[in-house]
């Protein structure tokens, strides 16, 4: 008899547990549109773990992968919005003119722009991270394991996100190391493991000897493994693609972010916001540092991490100079928000001209 | 027994079947593939291509999806029934909406009902223009325009590039790649309030009865016929092989051109770097689908158009990877190809004699 007790007290106990989840979960479902596939290892792969901890957290979520930023955006987002989503999250800036035309058609659905810069409708919100941050770190772990003093960078396209990183991770390289190059290849894609490797192999070839990217796929890795290079993880950890290139990558941690706007969603407590975090909020990691890195450098880069997080180190401070040398940044001042989000001028030290 | 005989002539009827068969062992072949992934096959066929079009939204965006497929199919149409094999449509959609665009960008935050008119013949004249590359080459330089069409539709994507990064972006865009967006007089008029379908439509109609009328009705129509059949034929006929062939080609890039400008003048309203999913390079199963005839194409547009719609739909409700979508199309073009075996070949089943 006592048997039937306990067990029928453990399964009510459970249900109960149950019904609480479900009662948390208040139904809301999010919806995901991706530019890529989930299986890219890159961008999209990490906004998908995002989403799985959106799951966890115990929400409803759908996905569309692959969806053009062609006429298609739209409707995809139209047939979520249609079909009982209550938070959309846009993953890609081209879909930032249809997110803000379906949001203005459905007002009770929220709507999440990442990378974005338009916010036209009360139920529209934008988010990036500070990718700034991570080419900091990486900036100084190859100012100081270059022997050749010549570091490549793979660039997607001249827009102030990527002529920031390439200033961040410049500046930070000089800071250790004053006769450093950084030579740019632009790809002019997001995208494509063959043009990437052709472009991270052109750098080599000049005789670079740490390749830096700001584009997604493994392809660049994976050449600086061949070529007996170094090289960083973009978006998700790297390492496994190519173990000796690979000495850190920066992580797009979009999870917390994810579940904390769904959640206020469900409480009722959503509003529209324009989100920029960085190290200190956890959306942007740093991988593991790899033991060929000498531990004294280990030690500076877990410092300065530590220094970035809490806000005592500013990627931009002053003084810092354009490529003709006119004063960017005065001494002791750090660059506003406003100056990064407009960044369209290569600091001294990077080689070459802005593509026009 | 079964024994494979060849046909002394090719079958008409099995000529107008064989795309209904392709499209039907596509849905078979698809329903196997879903079993095997672990889905209900005829649920996951119908999310597929019923659920997408059951309402009235749904419908208008298959027409709207359909409409850049007809169009370019039909000027396809032209090329590849005279024996000119054009590739290179997505290019000159490209190249039509580049011309039309900078023309739009001409008159932004100007009103005038000559705009748009300008605007869609400035696209026309770019899928012309680009269009008469591959046939001007091939006419005096005997190049293969198979070739010279593919290569300059990467050229013209890079032209795009190039411009919405640089010169035409958008000044107050932060330098995102992508142009302002165009004023209203310089955008096609949406049909019926809140569907995004458009007046481009009325283009593809016109293309589909214009095409029909020359290829069954005319003297150029006949000769594509002919120099289709045999370039010999035509050639002893006394046929001016040059003109037709450079006609042809700025038909099909007209046509091209003019999706373009439906995509951009219709739900894009702007210039970026991805103003068609390669409908250009669909456009070409479309046309064969068809069987190069303008019903045919119409039907086989909308068939195509669903794959799309269909993919979205399917992982929207049931987590299908959204790239059986392009599976299918690969699907319906390889039973196509296969079925075709039948045209010229019947399969006789023999009672067993001994």
């Amino acid at each position: 008899m006592h048997k039937f007790l306990i067990r029928s007290f453990v399964s009510s106990l459970v249900l109960l547990f149950t019904l609480t989840v479900a009662a948390v979960a208040k139904d809301v479902k999010a919806a995901f549109v991706y530019i890529g596939p989930t299986g890219d290892h890159g961008w999209t792969y990490q906004h998908d773990v995002g989403r799985k901890a959106v799951e966890a957290a115990g929400f409803k979520t759908t996905y569309v992968e692959g969806v053009p930023e062609s006429a298609d955006a739209e409707r995809v987002l139209r047939q979520l919005a249609n079909s009982g989503h209550d938070v959309i999250f846009t993953t890609s800036f081209g879909y930032m003119n249809p997110t803000n035309k379906v949001a203005k058609e459905f007002p009770n659905v929220k709507f999440e722009h990442a990378t974005g810069y338009k916010r036209e409708h009360p139920n529209v919100s934008t988010y990036a991270a500070r990718f700034y941050e991570g080419r900091t770190i990486l900036g100084t772990i190859a100012g100081t394991m270059t022997k050749s003093n010549i570091i490549g960078y793979v660039a997607s396209f001249p827009i102030p996100e990527v002529i920031r990183g390439i200033n961040s991770f410049t500046l930070a390289a000089q800071k250790v190391n004053p006769n450093i190059k950084t030579k740019i290849v632009w790809a002019f894609t997001w995208y494509d493991p063959g043009k990437e490797a052709e472009a991270a192999k052109a750098l080599i070839d000049q005789g670079a000897d740490v390749i830096a990217q700001h584009t997604d796929s493994t392809a660049i890795v994976q050449m600086a493994e061949k070529a007996g290079v170094y090289a960083f993880g973009q978006a998700s950890d790297m390492d496994k693609f190519a173990p000796k290139a690979v000495l850190t990558s920066v992580e797009n941690n979009w999870g917390p972010y994810y579940v904390d706007r769904v959640k206020a969603v469900a409480n009722g407590t959503w509003s529209q916001k324009d989100t920029w975090h960085g190290i200190g909020d956890g959306m942007v990691v740093i991988s593991d540092l790899d033991s060929q890195m000498p531990a004294d450098l280990r030690s500076k880069v877990k410092k300065l991490q530590a220094d970035l997080a809490s806000g005592k180190v500013h990627s931009f401070t002053g003084p810092i100079y354009d490529q003709k040398g006119n004063l960017m940044v005065a001494e002791g001042k750090t660059a506003d928000d406003g100056m990064l989000a407009g960044m369209m001028t290569y600091v001294k030290g990077v080689e070459g001209d802005i593509p026009k | 027994m079964i024994k494979i005989v060849k046909r002394d002539q090719p079958s008409r009827a099995i000529f107008f079947f064989t795309p209904v068969l392709a499209i039907f062992l596509t849905l078979v072949a698809g329903g196997l593939i879903f079993f095997i992934l672990g889905f209900k096959p005829f649920e996951a066929l119908k999310f597929f291509f019923i659920v997408p079009i059951a309402d009235k939204y749904g419908f208008s965006e298959l027409l709207l999806k359909a409409t850049p497929l007809c169009l370019i199919a039909i000027g396809l149409s032209f090329c590849f029934k005279s024996n000119n094999w054009n590739i290179g449509a997505e290019g000159q959609l490209t190249f039509g909406a580049i011309v039309s665009g900078g023309v739009a960008l001409l008159f932004y935050e100007q009103e005038g009902f000559y705009i748009l008119p300008t605007v869609i013949l400035a696209g026309a004249i770019g899928g012309m223009l680009y269009a008469s590359i591959p046939a001007i080459l091939k006419t005096y330089f005997n190049t293969n325009e198979i070739l010279v069409s593919l290569m300059l539709v990467y050229v013209s994507k890079l032209i795009l590039d190039y411009l919405v990064v640089g010169p035409w972006s958008n000044p107050e865009g932060f330098n995102f790649p992508e142009t302002r967006q165009f004023s209203d007089s310089a955008k096609l008029p949406l049909l019926f309030e809140g569907l995004r379908i458009h007046a481009g439509i009325f283009l593809a109609l016109a293309a589909v009865v214009i095409s029909w009328f020359v290829f069954y009705k005319t003297y150029l129509g006949f000769q594509m016929k002919v120099s289709g059949f045999s370039l010999k034929t035509a050639k002893y006929a006394g046929y001016k092989g040059k003109k037709m062939i450079i006609l042809v080609f700025l038909i099909s890039g007209a046509c091209a051109g003019l999706a373009g400008v439906g995509e951009i003048t219709g739900p894009i309203g702007q210039l970026h770097r991805e103003i068609s999913p390669d409908y250009g390079f669909t456009a070409i199963i479309v046309a064969f689908l068809g069987r190069l005839h303008p019903v045919g194409i119409i039907f086989a547009s909308l068939v195509v158009a669903i794959t799309y719609l269909g993919a979205e739909t399917a992982q929207i409700f049931m987590q299908i990877p959204k790239y059986t979508g392009q599976v299918f199309q690969g699907m319906i073009l390889f039973f196509l190809l296969a079925s075709d075996y039948l045209l010229f070949f019947k399969i006789k089943f023999m009672g067993l004699k001994k």
